[in-house]
């Protein structure tokens, strides 16, 4: 394998087994092509930008709840280094609205992506699978050096004259094709954020073709596809959607970044007239194909970030009920066939482009079917509870907080699945609620369940129960204060995207005193993850030492040392059954991992 | 009922009606769903804690009640998706009234306004082209058009009359916008390059705002135009006072 051909890395892994405080710690770690040393390079970028993409709402939500008035205690300082975007601290629309861009666009493809496939997936994945190491080391290097190039092009951006992009984290044209044309339209944030994308998106296809082959190829003796992890299944799923999904848009981009920069008219129809005088354009182009190209990506997007979720869930549900998983089997094909219709929903998100009956029944009802398949997979993992032995440690708490909040996500999407419905909730604040109850306390919590979960695999050391706990249940509590009211809003009809939060209008009213109550649980929900940061970085040098296998787990992952050294395994791993037998009748101890003879 | 808990306003559109009412059959369906779910899942939890229960069964769950369940949730989903929303939608983009029979007003979306042109007593639109487009001539009419002459071209005023079907043809002159009217419960993305019409019936008389439903810039927020849904008698008054200099009387309508 090309892997142990290379010295240097023979000699770096043999460093990582050893020695994390390493004076070249930096040197030897950022050319690293070991999949764990990838994976928890992803891991803390991912988290880096998770904050700070929640961060920048932090910022919306004074604007929200006291617009007009100067931040406090931050404005001066944000003055100081945004002196056209924040004059005397307060915020200006311009700068509200590419807050607003580069949050959604941070939180999705820098933030949860990163984490839940390319960092989860990473490390675990050939763990769990009895691999070595990913089947290509180098495309996974380059895979997470073209990640952070764009991360950066991102966070550069913010300084580009004119600012970050400001066309929301969707581009649509001709919005995002006219913003900022400047002298030079190639140093603007719109067009730095095409090229960050075109980055990342190369990024992502990298990635998916490693975890394809990997999962494939590499799987240990005995590992048939039925005694497969249910993670190992919901990362191969995502990863065609990435390999599938994702071209559409990075050619998509490319084309925008030529009508910005080279004068072509993809994007841009004939007729166009900005502030009186018509553009100078060639013309020819429809924005509903960037809308299709987009939402080509963006709806196999959701199940890229809600299927590792569900696959880091499903583990710690299983580990944390001792029994196994119920319904494996129908989870599995249920969520094939999440990935299979994922590709034909895209068009939901365009139901008031114009649509005429047939193409918009068939719409409807494929969005009305992928229902079907989540809704099997929540059940598998609410039926996976009962005649469980539940012990509720952190990665269990949060676990078990995804299911309701996933929950409250996916029943409101029926609604919202309907043309008819939309015509009244179109881009309120319902629909805003509505998702991020699916990412945020749905998929964000599945990843901390994850990185409480394996944290003692990749360093050997527990985290802080105590701490955990006081991460969980604050953020539990101020993370619906965020998110319920969302619903009372976008029911009055309070729209996305209003820099003023709403107080143009007569309809915002009587739900505007909201903004500030969910402003206040934002910020609060800001200080419930402190304990969470100090928790990360205490116990990598302090945490409680643990074996191999501190949670009694069955899938292979916990037979290799903990952190497990270059190569993965002591001797080479031979699977003997499927992969949650716990509280096995007859048998003494209450699981019987996937190797033992 | 619960709409009205949660805060929505009632609709001022003959077809909104129904939208409310397929919105409070999802409300209900998704409340018992989540009632009955949360019931099982804070019973499961708190029955089969380690404390009491030290020792899992391997097998869990026998009984086919899930099956049964998800299947009714299914049913329930297939009766609102072919018995409502199929037959709704259908409704709004099959069944246009006759231009004849409805009053039709062309709206232009741009940076940060709303233009509403009508066609005025003649109910004919007068010629526009797109060179002759300036500040003091927002959907550049052509002066040369007699048919012009009695057209309305107003700015973030959009007036009704009340109980007769209304068409809008939607575009926009520079980015995308959305027409979102929701005291009507009706929305269209204004779209450049493409007009796009949509139809629906005021039937109560009032004021209602027009939001900008979609991103369109800086100003996006303060994007905002006032709706009336006018008597016969007032409607009547707003076209005589809103009548352009030199047009031709308005004939008497029958």
């Amino acid at each position: 394998m090309e892997i142990s051909a290379s010295p240097a890395h023979v000699h770096h892994g043999e460093e990582h087994a050893h020695e994390h405080h390493d004076p070249g710690f930096l040197g030897k770690y950022v050319f690293s092509t070991d999949h764990k040393v990838i994976g928890v390079q992803y891991g803390v970028t991912g988290l880096i930008f998770l904050f700070f993409g929640f961060c920048l709402m932090l910022l919306m939500r004074w604007q929200l709840a006291y617009h007009g008035q100067p931040l406090p205690v931050l404005g001066p300082v944000l003055a100081k280094i945004f002196p056209k975007e924040m004059p005397g601290g307060v915020m200006t629309p311009e700068f509200y609205n590419s807050l607003g861009a580069m949050h959604g666009t941070i939180m999705v493809f820098l933030g949860i992506v990163p984490i839940a496939f390319a960092a989860f997936g990473n490390f675990v994945v050939p763990l769990q699978i009895g691999a070595p190491d990913m089947t290509f080391p180098r495309i996974n290097m380059a895979s997470y050096q073209a990640f952070f190039i764009g991360g950066v092009i991102m966070l550069v951006s913010f300084f580009c004259p004119g600012g970050a992009a400001k066309g929301g984290w969707t581009s649509y044209a001709p919005l995002a094709d006219i913003t900022d044309r400047a002298p030079n339209m190639f140093f603007t944030g719109q067009t730095m954020w095409l090229i960050g994308m075109v980055f990342l998106i190369t990024s992502s296809l990298l990635g998916s073709v490693n975890f394809i082959t990997t999962i494939i190829q590499l799987r240990a003796p005995g590992m048939t596809w039925m005694r497969l992890p249910f993670f190992c299944w919901a990362q191969l799923i995502t990863a065609f959607l990435l390999l599938l999904a994702f071209p559409p848009l990075e050619a998509a981009s490319v084309m925008q970044l030529m009508d910005r920069v080279a004068g072509t008219s993809f994007f841009l129809p004939t007729g166009l007239v900005v502030n009186g005088e018509i553009v100078n354009i060639s013309g020819g182009g429809s924005p509903l194909l960037w809308q299709h190209l987009f939402w080509f990506l963006g709806h196999p997007e959701v199940y890229v970030l809600i299927l590792p979720a569900m696959g880091i869930v499903a583990e710690v549900v299983a580990n944390n009920t001792r029994k196994p998983l119920w319904g494996y089997k129908a989870a599995v094909f249920s969520a094939l066939t999440l990935g299979f219709l994922s590709f034909i929903v895209w068009a939901h998100h365009m139901y008031l482009t114009g649509m005429g009956a047939r193409v918009s029944s068939f719409f409807q009802t494929t969005t009305i079917l992928i229902s079907i398949p989540s809704v099997i997979i929540l059940t598998a993992l609410l039926l996976s509870l009962w005649g469980g032995s539940i012990r509720f440690t952190v990665p269990m708490l949060f676990a078990t907080a995804f299911m309701p909040m996933f929950g409250i996500g996916g029943l409101t999407g029926i609604p919202l699945a309907f043309n008819a419905v939309v015509l009244y909730l179109h881009d309120t604040y319902y629909v805003i609620a509505h998702f991020h109850y699916i990412v945020a306390p749905g998929t964000i919590f599945a990843l901390f369940a994850g990185v409480y979960y394996w944290f003692p695999k990749a360093t050997g050391r527990m985290m802080n129960e105590f701490l955990g706990k006081l991460h969980f249940w604050p953020s539990l509590l101020f993370i619906n204060g965020i998110f319920m009211p969302m619903f009372l809003q976008g029911m009055a009809g309070v729209h996305r995207r209003w820099y003023d939060g709403g107080a143009s209008y007569d309809l915002a009213k009587p739900v505007l005193h909201w903004n500030a109550f969910m402003s206040w649980s934002a910020w609060l929900l800001c200080v419930s993850q402190f304990p969470f940061i100090l928790n990360f970085f205490w116990s990598i040098w302090f945490g409680k030492k643990v074996d191999h296998n501190p949670w009694h787990a069955t899938t292979l992952e916990w037979e290799a040392p903990s952190p497990p050294p270059h190569g993965n395994f002591l001797k080479p791993p031979v699977v003997h059954r499927g992969p949650y037998e716990y509280s096995v009748p007859g048998s003494e101890d209450d699981f019987i991992p996937q190797g033992k003879a | 009922m619960l709409n009205h808990l949660l805060g929505m306003p009632q609709s001022a559109s003959e077809h909104g009606f129904l939208i409310d009412h397929m919105l409070e059959v999802c409300h209900w369906f998704m409340l018992a769903l989540f009632v009955g779910w949360s019931t099982f899942f804070v019973f499961t939890l708190f029955r089969f804690h380690e404390s009491r229960n030290p020792r899992a069964d391997y097998h869990g769950v026998k009984t086919k009640a899930s099956t049964h369940i998800e299947f009714m949730v299914v049913l329930i989903e297939a009766v609102l998706l072919l018995g409502f929303a199929l037959p709704l939608w259908a409704k709004r983009v099959t069944q246009f009234p006759k231009d004849a029979d409805a009053q039709v007003v062309k709206v232009t979306g741009q940076q940060f306004t709303w233009i509403f042109h009508y066609a005025g007593p003649d109910g004919i639109f007068g010629k526009q082209d797109l060179n002759l487009i300036s500040t003091s001539n927002d959907v550049g009419m052509d002066p040369k058009d007699p048919a012009g002459k009695d057209d309305i071209v107003a700015r973030n005023e959009l007036h009704l009359l009340v109980n007769k079907p209304v068409i809008l043809e939607i575009g926009s002159k520079d980015v995308i916008h959305s027409l979102s009217l929701q005291a009507m419960f009706i929305g269209q993305d204004a779209i450049p390059g493409t007009i796009t019409p949509i139809w629906f019936k005021p039937i109560r008389t009032g004021q209602y705002e027009i939001i900008c439903g979609q991103l369109c810039g800086l100003g996006h927020y303060g994007m905002r135009a006032m709706m009336f849904v006018d008597s016969p008698e007032d409607y009547a008054a707003w076209l005589k006072d809103n009548a352009p200099a030199g047009a031709p009387p308005a004939p008497q309508k029958p």
